[in-house]
């Protein structure tokens, strides 16, 4: 890898020559203090985990009803899909589809995405079908994914929905929970910059 | 780390937005577009148009959030009654049923959040129109922390979602998405997006001219 990189602080537009850093370090801007890059240990290998973790909970929190609701002889359960399609069904079109987009779609097209790119990368090769626009398109999806916000959601519903009837948390709502916290694991422990060089030297 | 002391835009290079290569040109002025050799996104110095679309998103926001909180966002049908709420008579019930907690985390999540994210967007636009040499770094971490926070805006809509979903206990209560719903998160795309427009090199162009 070289040795060392020209980097502009992607906040503040100054230039640096940046060393190879070492393990577990973090490269600050000195004027405006944005994070210029992070050498994160094993990130590819840890990255990929993460990423396959997240992947298989990722089915199991949605195949499950994650609250069910009991109230008298009647029970509603509900998936994370069921919310949608009511909402479409209600005409609340717009936002069934964002609910869809932020806490369906994206999470999952992030977490195949990269699976896709460090699966090859892991083998030494390069992904078939152009990996920079994968991982561009990947990259710009990360602020749309929100499942975290949505766990906020689910307890705030709970203790809202505690008054009204019996409120059973679902398989679901667990993998869901440890699901956040594998996302966040695969996020922090991937370095970008590393992607990057490896997409660029294969190519 | 060997400091720098030239910004990208002094020597005529540009740092791609997308992948933060460090690229050769100037391709200040339109003829033709400039692609990132490694990653194929466009390339600009600053983002384009960076405060005339975040001004029109902060305005569009502005005005979607009146809607947003003077709308109920749902619709409780209770054994033939209806009662509609807004966000805000949602947070008077936590404070009246003793849930200050949940209280708290709808009112800071669904009112603070979004409002706040508004002013401080506001306050970075005009500072940068008017070229103000006033404390450059706080001011970027200022738009740090709005571009961070901004996603928890979130958390209401879902609460909906997961509300509608779960509320259908054959005649003895539904719940329905309401009008006030649809603007609350037309205030959170709105603002995601304004603060994605919003360039903070752009705060440290104007302290640049100052510096030698």
């Amino acid at each position: 890898m070289s040795t060392a990189s020209t980097i502009a602080c992607h906040e503040c537009d100054l230039l640096y020559e940046l060393p190879v850093l070492p393990e577990g370090s973090v490269a600050k801007c000195s004027r405006c203090g944005a994070v210029l890059q992070r050498h994160k240990r094993d990130s590819l290998d840890r990255t990929l985990s993460w990423t396959i973790a997240g992947l298989i909970l990722f089915v199991v929190a949605n195949s499950f009803p994650f609250l069910a609701l009991k109230s008298g002889g009647l029970v509603r359960e509900t998936t994370l899909i069921t919310g949608v399609v009511e909402l479409y069904n209600e005409d609340m079109r717009s936002l069934a589809v964002l609910v869809f987009l932020t806490s369906i779609l994206f999470p999952v097209v992030q977490l195949a995405g990269m699976l896709y790119l460090l699966l090859p990368l892991k083998v030494n090769r390069l992904p078939w079908w152009k990996p920079a626009l994968v991982f561009r398109f990947i990259r710009s999806l990360q602020p749309w994914g929100m499942m975290e916000v949505f766990m906020v959601g689910i307890l705030v519903s709970m203790v809202k929905l505690a008054k009204m009837a019996k409120v059973v948390p679902g398989i679901a709502i667990f993998s869901f929970a440890i699901l956040i916290f594998v996302l966040a694991a695969a996020a922090s422990s991937l370095d970008p910059h590393l992607v990057w060089n490896r997409l660029e030297l294969d190519s | 780390m060997k400091e720098g002391f030239a910004t990208a835009l002094e020597k005529s290079l540009i740092g791609c937005h997308s992948c933060h290569l460090v690229c050769q040109g100037t391709a200040a002025h339109g003829q033709g577009e400039m692609i990132c050799p490694r990653c194929g996104s466009v390339l600009h110095q600053r983002k384009p148009h960076s405060l005339s679309r975040a001004w029109a998103l902060v305005m569009a926001a502005f005005i979607f959030y009146i809607p947003a909180m003077v709308l109920p966002i749902t619709t409780v049908i209770s054994l033939g009654k209806a009662q509609s709420d807004t966000i805000m008579s949602g947070v008077i019930y936590f404070i009246h049923t003793g849930m200050w907690p949940i209280a708290l985390v709808i009112f800071i999540a669904s009112v603070f959040v979004p409002l706040a994210k508004l002013f401080i967007l506001t306050f970075l636009l005009i500072s940068v129109q008017r070229k103000w040499q006033w404390r450059p770094k706080d001011r970027t971490s200022l738009y740090r922390i709005t571009e961070a926070i901004g996603r928890w805006s979130m958390t209401d809509i879902y609460v909906v979602t997961i509300l509608v979903a779960l509320v259908k206990l054959g005649g003895l209560a539904t719940i329905e998405a309401e009008a006030g719903a649809i603007f609350f998160a037309a205030v959170v795309v709105t603002t995601m997006f304004a603060a994605m427009s919003f360039d903070p090199r752009l705060i440290w162009d104007s302290v640049e001219t100052n510096y030698e």
